[in-house]
């Protein structure tokens, strides 16, 4: 992975020597909240509910062991012994004092972390495929190029001040896991003729006014990315609204003007741009690939683990669902589960923390990977150390095998914690993870997307979910809406609302009704839950969601 | 008017607080100076927005009075006067220091 160099280190302690300055004169009251409050947000420092969050990058999803034990450090020097995993690849610390930020700044910048551009008008952390570098389906790891675009981004004289937030999503499989047409921009790597480039999606976004993001160009190379990117994020800048925060964001700009004017304009301006990038961008791209290459994969018998598999139905159940195909055969990706049964979705204590850290250095060459799933990875453990990985994480309450299951949900923070919410997430989380555990169906149901967000900024991505969760206050009410049907791939959809909503106590009875429902209905059990909604539409659900409910108002 | 009182979040530790009858900023609900005159309130609202070196985020809440101590009346200030319901962290777990 990247190693930061002097230059990289150097700006980090200038940078995070900034912030204590400022720090120090809101507190000495030089500065108001209305200046402050900029100032903080640029470094990823929200005022929540009951208190500051902050909110650290992990860049495109990667960390080492020991930034992962730095993060631990964190959690109980500053905080209250744990962080929290989002949607968007970061941790968020959710109890520091303002007084104490500005040293567990200094702590991230001793293994390279940073809180840089994790909120405010700015191209936020960039985000990609969790599996990237490792996966059996990839046709490149798109690390390197999330790192050049990291770079290029962070502290972009012109991208400082935008009309809004701006995030970039990239994927180097055709399967894709990042969500790249859910976002700002969403690169996707294809090859054309033996060379790879990118097909570059624009205008997607969930959120007040969710969109499917378009196509702007199905091929563009690898050395015309960079001012490529500058071109789009320029064209936004100067023609995005900035009268109206509700329509500030490129999705509506590429839905007010339309794909072929904003490929125009972008064209112009790519024009412009283009010459300015003499190639130091790609001699920069082969020093950071170089810094990606891939570990010297050991070799050794598999036959433990197929003896395992055959012997220990737990450790099969679990090779099941949480191991996903590497590049090399003999070696295996493991999806470590951050949602246990009735825990916090993405929440990992300080000790999780540093046990998933002693297991990357001691099985996984070192590396490791966060979910926009909220779930952590080790993208590189040969099969034969499994089984006694698999010992270490059932010790520590990390060995729950619900990967891609109902019970692994995105859950957003929501009422908890966020200053934004509506309604609460995480219970209503809890709440299904645990019903439909004490049923024992959840295997028997199969792949399925839950998705929940406390409020329509739709944080946990209720849009593309198969089930989506949406809570809202209807007159001072927690009132939870259902969708169905949304997709994150590559065949990306947006879920149909399937009526009236429900309220805090009749959520997790409505979403058992629904999953009966697809029980009965499916044609086999290799029939998913998406593929029966595709087949059957809304109606059979919506039977079964309001058949009750309207016979009782019958009544 | 609905009853109302004033809260804000502490400076330094970002702490939900409430304008006591003293003027402090008090950490529980129950301290609160409870307003029943609409420009009394605003007057007092104004004077506790101008104190920004010590809270932030300064607004007037709506509180039930029925039972004698202020109360909630929005399920959000509810949970900001108990802390979160997945973890006992915040007030209700400062409440048992």
């Amino acid at each position: 992975m990247y190693q930061y160099n002097n230059f990289d280190h150097a700006f980090l302690v200038e940078r995070n020597a900034q912030f204590r300055a400022q720090v120090a004169r809101r507190l000495s009251g030089e500065l108001t909240e209305d200046e402050f409050k900029p100032l903080r947000l640029m470094n990823g420092v929200y005022l929540q509910l009951h208190a500051y969050m902050l909110r650290v990058a992990i860049p495109y999803g990667t960390l080492n062991s020991a930034q992962m034990r730095q993060l631990a450090y964190l959690a109980e020097r500053w905080d209250k012994g744990y962080g929290h995993f989002t949607t968007r690849q970061n941790i968020q610390f959710n109890w520091p004092k303002l007084s104490d930020i500005p040293d567990m700044l200094d702590a991230l910048g001793e293994v390279g972390l940073h809180a840089i551009q994790t909120s405010g008008n700015t191209i936020r952390n960039v985000t990609a495929d969790h599996f990237a570098g490792a996966a059996a389906d990839e046709l490149a790891d798109p690390r390197p190029v999330a790192e050049l675009i990291r770079q290029w981004s962070t502290d972009h004289p012109e991208f400082q001040f935008m009309p809004r937030k701006f995030k970039i999503a990239i994927t180097g499989s055709p399967n894709d896991r990042a969500v790249t047409r859910a976002h700002d921009i969403g690169l996707r790597m294809v090859e054309r003729q033996g060379e790879i480039g990118f097909e570059v999606i624009v205008g997607g976004g969930l959120g007040r006014t969710p969109m499917i993001g378009k196509v702007i160009t199905p091929f563009l190379s690898q050395a015309d990315l960079l001012p490529y990117l500058e071109a789009v994020v320029s064209v936004w800048n100067q023609i995005g609204r900035r009268d109206n925060k509700y329509k500030a964001r490129i999705k509506i700009t590429v839905h007010e003007h339309g794909i072929d004017e904003i490929r125009r304009l972008v064209d112009a301006r790519f024009a412009e741009v283009r010459p300015s990038f003499s190639g130091v961008d790609q001699a920069l791209l082969a020093d950071i690939t170089s810094q990606f290459a891939q570990p010297e994969f050991r070799d050794a018998s598999t036959e433990g683990f197929e003896a395992a598999r055959a012997s220990d139905p737990v450790f099969n159940a679990w090779a099941d669902t949480n191991l996903t195909a590497h590049a090399q055969p003999e070696h295996a990706i493991v999806t470590i589960s951050l949602k246990a049964h009735g825990a916090t979705p993405g929440d990992a204590s300080a000790e999780q923390m540093r046990v998933i850290a002693s297991l990357a250095k001691r099985f996984g060459y070192d590396e490791l990977r966060i979910s926009h799933e909220q779930n952590v990875i080790l993208p590189h453990v040969h099969k034969a150390d499994l089984p006694e990985l698999h010992g270490v994480l059932k010790e520590h309450g990390l060995a729950t095998a619900n990967i891609g299951l109902i019970s692994d949900i995105i859950a957003c923070p929501g009422m908890d914690y966020c200053a934004l919410a509506t309604a609460r997430s995480i219970p209503v989380a809890q709440q299904i993870a645990e019903r439909f555990d004490s049923l024992k169906l959840e295997h028997d149901i199969g792949p399925l997307k839950l998705k929940i967000s406390g409020c329509i900024n739709a944080c946990g991505h209720h849009h593309v979910g198969h089930i989506g969760i949406l809570g809202l206050d209807r007159a001072g009410v927690e009132n939870y809406q259902i969708t169905l049907g949304g997709d994150h791939t590559q065949d990306a959809a947006l879920g149909a609302r399937t009526g009236p909503g429900f309220a805090y106590d009749e959520i997790v009875p409505a979403i058992e009704r629904l999953v009966m429902a697809y029980l009965d209905i499916r044609e086999s059990r290799a029939e998913t839950f998406l593929e029966t909604y595709r087949r059957l539409g809304l109606a059979p659900f919506k039977a079964a969601l309001y058949s009750k409910v309207q016979a009782h108002a019958a009544e | 008017m609905n009853p109302q009182v004033i809260t804000a979040n502490a400076l330094v530790e970002g702490d939900v607080v409430y304008l006591s009858a003293k003027g402090a900023w008090a950490r529980s609900l129950i301290e609160a100076q409870v307003y029943t005159d609409a420009a009394l309130a605003q007057d007092r609202l104004a004077a506790a927005s101008a104190r920004s070196g010590e809270v932030v985020g300064v607004y007037l809440m709506d509180v039930a009075t029925e039972t004698g101590a202020p109360q909630p009346k929005h399920f959000r200030e509810d949970f900001r006067q108990t802390g979160p319901s997945n973890k006992f962290h915040g007030k209700q777990a400062d409440a048992q220091e």
